[in-house]
């Protein structure tokens, strides 16, 4: 992804779009879109991704994050013809330094034992965790009742914005 | 952005994140997660959650004319969509709803004043304008309130709000809300439109208010 977003990368991208544009159509159509409309939705999604690569900051997100959400907007879109207000974007770092390589390796890392956590959950509590995730059902709390470390992340992530809002008053006030 | 108290509930941050949230609500949730790096955080930790999802999710397989239209589009210039920012008190994604001009308000009475931002058969989300000192009749909605403030602060029963909080309230909490003395209140509030319930709101919070 950085590869895109930095050197702009076409085939880095044609790589994302194989692997993920065949899962963004599989939860297209699970949510009741045509194959057409999914393809469609799959097209928008994908571009959205490639046009607005400036925005992703490693520290922050994951690939598969960024889809995730850009997805939800275009199903909100296409099934209730409402838009999805989003929060203030924030200032991607742009520069990559040896620190923020490592920030975003522990958050890969903490999301590698979030997906083997998902990995070994029970066919029902997985469900579960896809129907509230795909919005089907609403759920009171997930982390308490599967074991995902969603903790662990946040934790990682605020520190992450601590250290921004640091910079940013740095920035501010010289 | 140190002084944020009341937060987003888990759960509502999870109906946002997987889009269950209807307009109005999400309104709120994305001008508080706009101001408070906690849930902001949180939000991203369930965005992490729903991409491990989509990445182990079910493949359909794509048609060759796709990948072509798609790879072939990237050096197409695009118009942007215009992108909003913060102004003054209000965050971006207010803004945006304000469609980037001042708010309309529209007197209610005894200096209450009000701008409406979306009105529609899922709920409505408009800015409210209190006085210093103002008690507010009490009110009673059908479903859920979220009410944001963006300037002063409010007590009722809940505790005290101040700038960055949110109070959650659904139709069982006696609401007498009263404006802190000194600077106005001016509060973002969202509510499911009362006594015309889709299907979808009362499904949506029965977990957590059993409706």
């Amino acid at each position: 992804m950085l590869a895109v977003r930095d050197k702009r990368d076409k085939r880095a991208f044609a790589a994302l779009f194989d692997h993920f544009g065949p899962r963004l159509k599989g939860v297209a159509m699970r949510s009741g879109l045509s194959s057409g409309q999914a393809e469609d939705m799959v097209q928008d999604v994908m571009l959205s991704l490639w046009r607005k690569a400036h925005l992703f900051d490693p520290t922050r997100a994951q690939v598969s994050s960024w889809l995730y959400q850009i997805a939800r907007n275009r199903q909100i879109d296409i099934l209730r013809k409402e838009n999805r207000p989003m929060p203030e974007a924030l200032k991607a770092e742009s520069e990559v330094t040896e620190e923020s390589t490592s920030e975003a390796l522990g958050l890969e890392q903490e999301v590698g034992a979030l997906k083997a956590a998902l990995a070994k959950l029970k066919p029902a509590q997985r469900e579960m965790v896809e129907k509230a995730y795909l919005g089907e059902l609403s759920h009171t709390d997930i982390e308490a009742e599967t074991g995902l470390p969603l903790g662990t992340i946040k934790s990682r992530i605020r520190l992450g914005l601590e250290k921004l809002r640091h910079e940013l008053d740095g920035i501010r006030k010289p | 952005m140190t002084s944020i108290t009341h937060h987003i509930p888990d759960q509502l941050l999870l109906d946002y994140a997987s889009g269950r949230m209807t307009e109005a609500f999400a309104l709120v949730v994305a001008a508080h997660v706009s101001l408070c790096d906690d849930c902001r955080a949180r939000l991203s930790a369930h965005e992490m959650t729903g991409g491990a999802v989509l990445e182990a999710h079910d493949s359909a397989p794509l048609s060759d004319r796709l990948r072509h239209s798609v790879l072939s589009q990237l050096d197409d210039a695009v118009d942007d969509a215009p992108v909003y920012q913060r102004s003054s008190i209000f965050p971006a994604p207010v803004m945006e709803a304000l469609k980037g001009r001042p708010p309309k308000w529209k007197p209610l009475g005894r200096g209450v004043r009000q701008s409406i931002l979306k009105h529609g058969k899922s709920g409505s989300v408009r800015l409210l304008y209190i006085p210093p000192g103002l008690d507010m009749p009490d009110h009673s909605h059908g479903g859920l309130e979220l009410t944001l403030v963006l300037q002063g602060a409010f007590s009722d029963e809940g505790g005290r709000f101040g700038v960055g909080d949110v109070e959650v309230a659904d139709h069982e909490v006696e609401h007498k809300p009263v404006a802190a003395k000194g600077e106005a209140c001016i509060c973002l509030a969202a509510t499911d439109a009362a006594l015309k319930f889709n299907a979808f709101i009362p499904k949506l919070f029965q977990p957590i208010f059993r409706i």
